[in-house]
């Protein structure tokens, strides 16, 4: 029997229904899981996406193509394979893509978290017979703290600038993470300011019915920006750039999963890492494999041929999906899924297709 | 241990130098003083005692997280730290019942029962302390304990830094801490008050001083050196012997010799020590240990089968005799001499010694036989930076790396002061490499690939010549991770075999025979000079390339 979703060079497809989920080149159709740019490309005649994302994606590929969406609930039949979206619990809007044919269920997780998170709906176990994982954080090293305590961090990191005359300047994506952080930090500590990429973002989910604290964007051609007090979130490309002079003295820091590794820290040489992501920790992939309970696993993006392995020791059909996700989980490449478009207005920021032309990832099992 | 955990976060964390000397006074002067003896020891990275393997530490961390040895190594692999991947691993911490709590426990405390006293328990007994002590230590607090435990802990502090912060807390001169530091300083709360004392101290009598370091001259070009030191005559020049660094102290009835390490060296070169009893007291000299045999350089190997060792066994003395070749008097008739300038110093080292280095080298062991004192190093005569450069050029037939070039008007200096001390190395010898494997680095590089197996040519095939960790820009390792990625053909553990696709050019001291690469050959000191984009693997070097280097000398 053949496999309801093949890899292929345009990503993967399903032949029965005649469709690709998050196709890395042009195609036809697309059902799409998030709207980071290596999931979301441009481009394609059709899509489809879960409702709440509507907005987000529409942001990112332009006016062009017609967005299809389905509630959750909803299920709709292309070519004779049902599809359903299911909560992913990754941003606004992101999906797992549940397929089913011929008696037989599939479930594309894209990217997810089990995490709460209060911009988007949570993470949704469904059941299936082959569960398509992503695995970024796939070691068991990475383990998340409970957002709150991280909150609690951030928010001492900032009141601590705020009283010493400093901004605090924190980095992270500009479609889900900045979002995110936005709305757990403490609004009362002081005005909350959001770079261009940002803001771009910070809009679309306010027009989706998302509430987040008062905003305000970084003016154009402005010279000088606050007076020590804000908290300016802002997407890393703005690292290196004159972007950050705006601010005066400032504390930088980065928020992402890889800032657990001190190395990391200091090679990327911010003031903080605050330790917080939208993926699954190595427990929260597990769990979500578990709660699918699935019998076949296949395994992409990130530390595939790890995770695949601790899925086989404990007895699961498990294996590799080669895929063309950036090859795998790396703390300092440029990551397209989660350092997406939106950033083309930063000051020496990078398109939309940042690796996008790597080349196709040779992902080996470990002898 | 939760007032140096605080310590070494803290350190780990601030980036300017003021921060850092704020952070080590503030815990110098609160710590209890037999903690304080042993953060110095840590922090002036004193040789530390091991109590349990890193092999054990591994196994026990798999058996109570319940993961796969395997799983612990790729982890180790992506984290690049071993201390900080086990307190990653490892599960949360559980409070005591009776409240214990181990942050609370000393340093010296804690190093004393977990190591010290744990190296000679059963091992089943490491293994009750260890996962004991894991249970009530949080993950901050578990890193620096690791390091503690495995012998590793390092901080981003120079002795400088470390210098200058008590040399603020006791009001005394940071030159005059920098050489109370010098040697085995503090050993316990009572040696750390009296690092602090005012005044000079008894203990100060057997240190060395802190040695003076030459910095690179980055151009071999002779205009450049030229214009940038001025007219030859001010410059001292001699052969920069391929050897190991040490001062020769002898002062009462005591001769002591230190390594740049500064660790006490005497047992490993006991003829050192002997022919120095001939020197008057109150006498330190800085030179090289060289070894030497029959007027022949037995070159650095040999000089590490001698370096080391506790004992010397009388085949080994035999084999590999060692002399001192003394280019510095820092001390004589019981004063510090540092500060006059080097001519004058020379002069009287001159007087001091009157067997030349040159004269073994020239006459054999007669003349070494001879000697009841340190060897001269002999000086290199030259009437032009081009007479000098030319001298360099051949330098590679007399076993040495280069020449040193010092400021005839110049003083002794401490550390690493530009302008009065430069090294003038030999031309490295290079060759174009392909990368073949690439494995992640530690530290600040961990979880990137930055280390690198180099080969070339030989019969259609790539043969291994050299592993390389430097060389090029933290910009480019992150490139070349992405690169390595992307080609892996195969992992083995943290090592990955990749596509040839990256030609590195490859700088090196010398090539010798060797059993570690498929090639059979080895180069000294390889590093990476740059990445050359504009070359296919097919334009790499040969194997028949590198073995004509040894033809001609560059063994």
């Amino acid at each position: 029997m053949t496999d309801l979703l093949q890899v292929t060079e345009s990503g993967l497809y399903c032949p029965a229904g005649d469709f690709y989920v998050d196709p890395w080149r042009r195609v036809p159709r697309a059902v799409i899981t998030h709207a980071h740019a290596d999931h979301a490309r441009p481009g394609c005649g059709r899509y489809l996406c879960a409702a709440p994302g509507k907005l987000v994606l529409r942001t990112r590929i332009g006016a062009a193509s017609p967005i299809d969406t389905l509630r959750t609930g909803e299920s709709l039949s292309i070519n004779g394979v049902r599809v359903s979206l299911h909560p992913a619990g990754h941003l606004l809007g992101s999906a797992q893509v549940r397929l089913e044919h011929a008696g037989v269920t599939w479930v594309v997780s894209g990217d997810y978290k089990l995490q709460a998170d209060p911009t988007c709906a949570g993470f949704e176990p469904v059941a299936c017979d082959v569960f398509v994982t992503e695995s970024t954080f796939g070691l068991p090293v990475y383990r998340w703290q409970d957002p709150a305590v991280i909150a609690a961090e951030i928010d001492g990191w900032w009141r601590a600038n705020r009283d010493a005359g400093r901004t605090s300047v924190l980095l992270a994506y500009s479609l889900g993470k900045a979002q995110r952080l936005a709305a757990l930090v403490d609004p009362s500590i002081g005005p909350i300011v959001a770079h261009g990429a940002v803001m771009k973002m910070v809009e679309a989910y306010r027009a989706s019915g998302v509430r987040l604290p008062p905003i305000d964007r970084v003016p154009p051609r402005a010279r000088r920006v606050g007076d020590g007090r804000a908290l300016v979130i802002a997407p890393p490309s703005v690292l290196g750039g004159s972007w950050l002079k705006l601010f005066g003295a400032s504390s930088v820091a980065m928020a992402s999963g890889w800032m657990l590794l001190r190395g990391v820290r200091r090679r990327r040489g911010f003031d903080r890492g605050f330790v917080v992501s939208d993926h699954a920790d190595f427990p929260g992939l597990l769990a979500a494999v578990e709660a699918t309970r699935a019998r076949r696993v296949l395994v992409t993006h990130g530390f595939s041929d790890v995770l695949a392995r601790v899925l086989r020791e404990r007895g699961l059909d498990a294996s590799v999906l080669p895929t063309q996700f950036v090859g795998e989980a790396a703390p300092d490449a440029a990551d397209p899924e989660e350092d997406g478009g939106g950033d083309d207005d930063a000051p020496g920021g990078r398109g939309d297709d940042v690796g996008a032309a790597a080349a196709p990832a040779a992902e080996v099992q470990a002898p | 241990m939760k007032r140096f955990t605080d310590l070494y976060w803290r350190l780990d964390a601030c980036t300017g130098t003021t921060d850092k000397v704020a952070a080590l006074r503030e815990y110098f002067a609160s710590a209890p003083p037999d903690d304080a003896a042993c953060a110095l020891a840590v922090l002036c990275g004193a040789r530390q005692l091991r109590a349990v393997s890193t092999g054990q530490l591994r196994h026990w961390a798999a058996e109570v997280t319940g993961h796969q040895p395997w799983l612990v190594e790729e982890s180790y692999a992506h984290v690049g730290d071993l201390a900080e991947t086990l307190a990653l691993l490892l599960p949360d911490r559980v409070p005591a019942e009776d409240g214990t709590d181990n942050a609370a426990e000393g340093l010296a405390a804690v190093v004393q029962r977990t190591i010290r006293d744990l190296r000679h328990e059963s091992d089943d007994r490491k293994r009750e302390v260890v996962t004991a002590v894991w249970r009530r230590l949080g993950a901050r607090e578990r890193i620096v304990w690791h390091k503690l435990l495995t012998g590793g802990c390092r901080v981003g502090v120079s002795r400088t830094l470390v210098a200058r912060a008590l040399a603020e807390l006791a009001g005394v001169d940071p030159a005059v801490m920098a050489h109370r530091l010098m040697g085995d300083a503090a050993t316990d709360g009572a040696g750390f008050s009296q690092l602090l004392a005012r005044e000079p101290t008894a203990a100060d009598a057997r240190r060395p001083y802190p040695f003076f370091l030459a910095a690179a001259l980055e151009s071999g070009d002779v205009a450049a050196v030229s214009a940038a030191l001025g007219d030859v005559a001010l410059w001292q020049a001699e052969w920069k012997w391929d050897g190991m660094r040490a001062q020769l102290v002898r002062r009462g009835d005591d001769v002591t010799l230190w390594s740049r390490g500064e660790e006490l060296v005497n047992e490993a070169f006991p003829e050192v020590v002997q022919a120095a009893r001939g020197l008057p007291p109150g006498t330190v000299l800085d030179g090289e240990l060289l070894a030497v045999r029959d007027g022949r350089l037995l070159g650095f190997a040999a000089l590490s089968k001698r370096s080391g060792r506790r004992r010397v066994p009388r085949k080994i003395l035999a084999e590999i005799p060692c002399l001192f070749v003394a280019y510095d008097l820092l001390e004589a008739g019981g004063s510090d001499l540092r500060d006059r300038p080097l001519a004058e110093r020379r002069r009287l080292l001159e007087e001091l010694l009157p067997n030349s280095f040159a004269d073994v080298l020239a006459g054999g062991d007669a003349a070494r036989t001879a000697a009841d004192r340190p060897h001269l190093s002999p000086l290199v005569s030259a009437v032009s930076w081009t007479d000098l450069a030319a001298q360099r050029a051949e330098a590679r037939h007399r076993g040495v790396e280069g020449l040193m070039l010092k400021r005839l008007a110049g003083a002794y200096g401490t550390g690493r002061t530009r302008g009065e001390w430069w090294k003038w190395k030999i031309e490295p010898l290079e060759i174009d490499a392909v990368m073949l494997y690439a494995q992640a680095g530690h530290g600040r590089r961990a979880g990137l690939h930055s280390d690198y197996t180099l080969g070339v040519w030989h019969e259609g095939e790539l043969v291994t010549v050299a592993k390389a960790y430097s060389g090029l820009s933290d910009a480019e390792i992150v490139e070349v991770d992405r690169i390595v990625r992307a080609t892996t053909l195969e992992k083995h553990g943290p090592v990955r075999i990749c596509r040839p696709t990256l030609v590195f050019q490859l700088a090196f001291e010398g090539v010798s025979h060797s059993t570690r690469h498929k090639s059979k050959l080895a180069v000294r000191f390889p590093r990476i000079v740059r990445w050359r984009r504009d070359k296919e693997p097919a334009e790499a070097g040969t194997l028949d390339d590198l073995k004509r280097m040894i033809d001609s000398g560059g063994c």
